[in-house]
């Protein structure tokens, strides 16, 4: 069996007393799409945050290759390996599209502006956004955006990419678009969590299903296993409340 | 030589006796007010910076003590420099200086360190606000592709930052310029010393005045207008070209998408 490469163990967060996250547990193996599926407020954005330590736990571990992150010295490095892309897109507002997939690979990996350009050509190409390198964030559309925010995070050459929510800001039309670079991206084999509400999408790319309800993981399986045949109630009533909407 | 009678006549009489001095004078205003402003926005960028870092309860004791002192000190400057009058505070450090530690500044340090520090103790609590209005997503995506604080705040949020607040730091310009007037308590020599000169020479307060008006209004007119300017050079071209791969010279063979065992073995190299 292949060694995780993020192990999330007995992870608990709260917000003064209230408890979001409740022991939650789980891993992740190079190559795996993780999905992460439940309804609004159940702690799904509060736990991916939680894997990047944009918020920090209030007890438990995140191992990263068997390290706990929690105990590291050095978190940028770290966060440098685990991309993440957001439900806002958070493309820097004061760069064009080409500076805002270079300026990590400059700045934080050091790699020469030539160098930095290349890579960053590279992955716009990969998501279609080549023609727009000179563009500003403003001057796109939300689609356009998140592509961006995908080119940005892969040019970090991370180990592990972390989606919040991808296509929520986005309108019907433009969700297509990002979901495809997100599919062809797990044809690769990059190892993803998918926080989503598109279940179809969910049930296709990923191996691994994840659904939470008030800050616990009440099932995780296959696709199968959690979208045809659900063990628990609460996963059925999910399910079927989002397949009839 | 005697004053002409008509209004007009007095005024051109001014400008021929007393001209050059009064053009001297308004450059002296024009390079405190310039050299005030902008080390003042330097030293409002690094309190203001300072004062928006949030205290990390995971920082070391000694650091999180130590941001708070100094913290402290910062507010102690702002509070000082804006509660009080800048010809008050002319006088206090000029003569104090003197007298406390025998440090005699000359004229043109003594402006323009006050006008610095003043226009400091205000560009810090704008720059503060002009931090905090940059939205927290920012700064979270700066976070997740790898960047540190310092990082974070130097490419993406001051530079932001900078750009809400240039109609302020143009503000300040202004009112630099109409308030080095209050330094000629302090005996500098700027346009302000040089009209009550004139005006006692010949008892023609109205009509120096009057030009030295003109002066002011002058200056701060066509500062305001390049200030415009530079803010709309700053909010970059309002349209953008689509570019097609050559104008960009890039070849897609040049670079390949390495294999995990490649990749592995680039960041071994990279390290
Ligand atoms: N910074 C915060 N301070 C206080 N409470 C918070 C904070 N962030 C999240 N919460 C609370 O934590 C709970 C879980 O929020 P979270 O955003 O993780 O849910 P979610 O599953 O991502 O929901 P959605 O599907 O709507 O995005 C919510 O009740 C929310 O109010
Ligand atoms: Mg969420």
């Amino acid at each position: 069996m292949k060694k995780s490469i993020i192990e999330v163990k007995h992870l608990k967060k709260s917000f003064g007393n209230h408890e979001v996250l409740k022991d939650i547990n789980f891993s992740v193996k190079p190559g795996d799409v993780t999905s992460i599926i439940g309804a609004s407020g159940s702690g799904k954005s509060t736990l991916l945050r939680c894997i990047n330590l944009l918020e920090t736990p209030t007890s438990g571990e995140i191992l990263y290759n068997n390290e706990d992150v929690l105990l590291s010295k050095n978190i940028p490095s770290y966060r440098a390996k685990v991309g993440m892309v957001f439900q806002n897109f958070n493309l820097f507002e004061n760069m064009n599209v080409l500076q805002n997939c270079m300026i990590g690979l400059t700045k934080v990996l050091k790699l020469d502006k030539e160098k930095a350009k290349k890579e960053s050509l590279f992955f716009l190409e990969k998501v279609g956004m080549l023609p727009y390198v000179n563009a500003k964030p403003r001057q796109l559309s939300g689609g356009q955006k998140q592509r961006v925010a995908i080119a940005r995070a892969l040019a970090m050459r991370p180990d592990v990419l972390l989606f919040d929510e991808p296509t929520s800001a986005l309108d019907p039309q433009m969700v297509g678009e990002v979901l495809s670079v997100i599919k062809s991206l797990a044809k690769e084999g990059f190892t993803m969590i998918i926080v989503t509400h598109e279940m179809a999408f969910a049930r296709d790319v990923s191996n691994q299903v994840v659904f939470m309800s008030d800050g616990v993981i009440l099932e995780k399986g296959t696709p199968e296993e959690i979208f045809v045949s659900p063990r628990n109630e609460k996963t059925r009533i999910f399910l079927d409340r989002f397949m009839n909407y | 030589m005697s004053l002409p009678q008509s209004f007009i006549g007095r005024i051109i009489f001014i400008i021929e006796k007393y001209g050059m001095s009064m053009l001297k004078g308004a450059g002296t205003t024009l390079v405190i007010a310039l050299i005030g402003t902008i080390a003042g926005c330097i030293i409002g960028f690094i309190v203001g910076t300072i004062q928006a870092t949030p205290i990390n309860k995971k920082d070391s004791i000694l650091k999180r003590i130590l941001l708070r002192f100094v913290k402290i000190v910062l507010d102690i400057y702002v509070e000082v420099f804006r509660g009080t009058p800048m010809m008050v505070q002319a006088m206090f450090i000029f003569y104090g200086s003197a007298v406390l530690f025998n440090i005699h500044m000359d004229m043109w340090t003594a402006a323009c360190f006050i006008v610095s520090i003043n226009t400091g103790a205000y560009m810090a609590e704008t720059v503060r606000g002009g931090i905090l209005s940059i939205p927290d997503g920012q700064t979270e995506g700066a976070m997740a592709i790898g960047m540190n604080h310092f990082q974070t705040m130097l490419y993406v949020v001051l530079p932001q930052a900078l750009k809400n607040i240039m109609p302020q730091i143009g503000n300040n310009l202004i009112i630099n310029i109409k308030d080095t007037c209050v330094l000629s308590v302090i005996g500098v020599v700027e346009l302000f010393f040089v009209t009550k000169t004139v005006s006692g020479a010949y008892y023609t307060v109205f009509e120096a005045n009057t030009i030295t008006m003109a002066m002011y209004l002058f200056m701060t007119v066509v500062l305001s207008k390049l200030l415009r300017i530079i803010e709309k050079k700053l909010n970059g071209p309002e349209n953008y070209s689509l570019s097609t791969t050559d104008t960009l010279a890039y070849t897609s063979g040049l670079l390949k998408y390495p294999s995990k065992e490649e990749q592995h073995e680039k960041e071994y190299n990279r390290s």
